[in-house]
């Protein structure tokens, strides 16, 4: 277990070493992240639709997509060099590979939602005081699931020849369920509505997050061999 | 002349009858090789004859179609414990070009276990091969054979007992060209077997103990080297256009 810890690590550690130096996929993604949330803001016709309405669809538009174009980074950089064959070759588990290419994703979305949210909050002036611990909540399980499961989908899409394009669609099917109940939680928590209807989506995002996380661990060895 | 004593114990690779089939081409057909401790094996043929895919089935990154590969007589499969006896030299250099030649090979020497220094190793692993200058530098600004040098690096760094390199001379200068052949020859003197595959026999002979031409995907010639370089030649030639 520890040496399964310790490989994570290192492959986390390098991922977003790599990442630091090429600012390829933050730099894209938050760029990404900022335009949508442009576009959104003036695309709006004020007379017909409130910003409350929109606002948490916004939001997670921007967070779904923004972490797609990070994922598709994660597995292209093993295709430079064929460093992917060099990880398969190192005495440690496939499991390892796994988490420690999913730590380092949670990373770079977690990042991403940190610098959207402030923009969201500037471009439509949704005050999020009080529920910021809500939001922060409803992110982080929201994004543990379905950064799993496009960890799993850029592993499989960078085998392939289009893979920037095949991640998308690969990838968005499986985060229908985790992003929908995000934007539900996130609206309600917006209107300031009671806890007692909040909580039966945050138990489908936790129970999304126990089934794709098991699921994408152990699925993963298989996807790595030939 | 380099020589070798006779074989004792189990093989350190043992691949036997190898096939591997792309849709209804066969790459490789009935390929068998044993290599023991000591042994140098060149493997040569024209472009396409099935080297690399020969290397990937025999470092365990490709499955074959039929038969089977054993290291240290037991089959390849996905135990870690088995992958740490291999020391893979690809035509691709398995580096991050963003990332610098010590930094690269820490990561590598983590991956390995080597976790009391991986820096100390990193550096130790590029001396080794000639590398003391420009080695804090991203990859993508060395030149070929500095990388291919890094590369070797790190194929050798973890001890492996068995060291499958593709080309592993290409790209060098003669200077250093000269000092990696050294370097594998010491290698193979410690008792670690070598599968070294090349299209260009001339730079690799004199570290052969065995040699094998393949094409089309099965071996023309399979015999432990004897006679000299020119002989060799004028059969290859021969199996080529005859």
């Amino acid at each position: 277990m520890a040496d399964l810890l310790r490989a994570a690590v290192a492959i986390a550690a390098k991922d977003l070493r790599v990442e630091l130096r090429s600012r390829t996929a933050l730099v894209s993604a938050l760029g990404f992240a900022a335009m949508v949330l442009v576009i959104f803001n003036f695309a709006r016709d004020s007379a017909t639709v409130s910003r409350e309405a929109m606002a948490p669809s916004v939001l997670w538009i921007t967070f779904t997509f923004s972490a797609v174009i990070a994922l598709n980074r994660s597995f292209a950089l093993e295709r430079e060099n064929a460093a992917l064959d060099a990880l398969l070759l190192a005495p440690v588990s496939r499991t390892a590979i796994f988490l420690g290419k999913y730590l380092a994703n949670l990373a770079f979305v977690f990042t991403i939602e940190a610098v959207a949210l402030p923009l969201f909050v500037l471009f439509f002036g949704v005050s999020i005081r009080g529920v910021v611990s809500g939001i922060l909540l409803t992110s982080v399980l929201a994004t543990a699931g379905f950064v799993a499961v496009g960890t799993v989908f850029a592993a499989i899409a960078v085998r392939t020849r289009f893979a920037e394009l095949m991640l998308p669609v690969l990838v968005l099917p499986f985060l229908l369920p985790p992003v929908i109940a995000a934007v539900q939680i996130t609206s309600r928590l917006l209107a300031g509505r009671p806890m007692s209807e909040i909580l039966g989506w945050l138990k489908i995002l936790a129970l999304y997050d126990l089934v794709f996380v098991t699921f994408c661990i152990l699925l993963f060895p298989a996807l790595m061999d030939e | 002349m380099t020589t070798v004593a006779a074989p004792a114990g189990p093989p350190l690779l043992l691949a036997t009858s190898l096939e591997r089939r792309f849709g209804t081409q066969r790459a490789l057909r009935g390929v068998s090789l044993s290599v023991f401790p000591g042994e140098c094996h060149l493997v040569v043929g024209p472009n396409g004859a099935g080297k690399s895919t020969l290397l990937r089935l025999l470092a365990g990154l490709a499955r074959p179609s039929a038969g089977s590969v054993h290291l240290g007589g037991a089959p390849l499969g996905r135990d870690a414990v088995a992958r740490r006896t291999i020391g893979l030299l690809s035509h691709q250099s398995h580096l991050y070009d963003d990332l610098s030649a010590v930094e690269n090979l820490a990561f590598a020497a983590r991956l390995h276990g080597l976790v009391t220094d991986p820096v100390g190793n990193a550096r130790r692993s590029l001396a080794a091969v000639g590398l003391i200058d420009r080695v804090d530098e991203p990859v993508r600004r060395l030149s070929r054979g500095t990388v291919q040098r890094v590369a070797i690096a790190r194929a050798l760094m973890h001890g492996p007992r068995l060291l499958l390199l593709d080309e592993p001379l290409s790209g060098l200068d003669p200077a250093a060209s000269e000092q990696i052949a050294g370097l594998l020859d010491d290698e193979r003197r410690t008792g670690k077997g070598l599968v070294l595959v090349s299209h260009d026999v001339h730079e690799s002979w004199e570290l052969a103990t065995h040699v094998h031409l393949l094409m089309r995907g099965a071996w023309v010639i399979d015999e432990p080297r004897s006679g000299t370089l020119e002989e060799f030649l004028a059969r290859y030639r021969e199996a080529l256009h005859g």
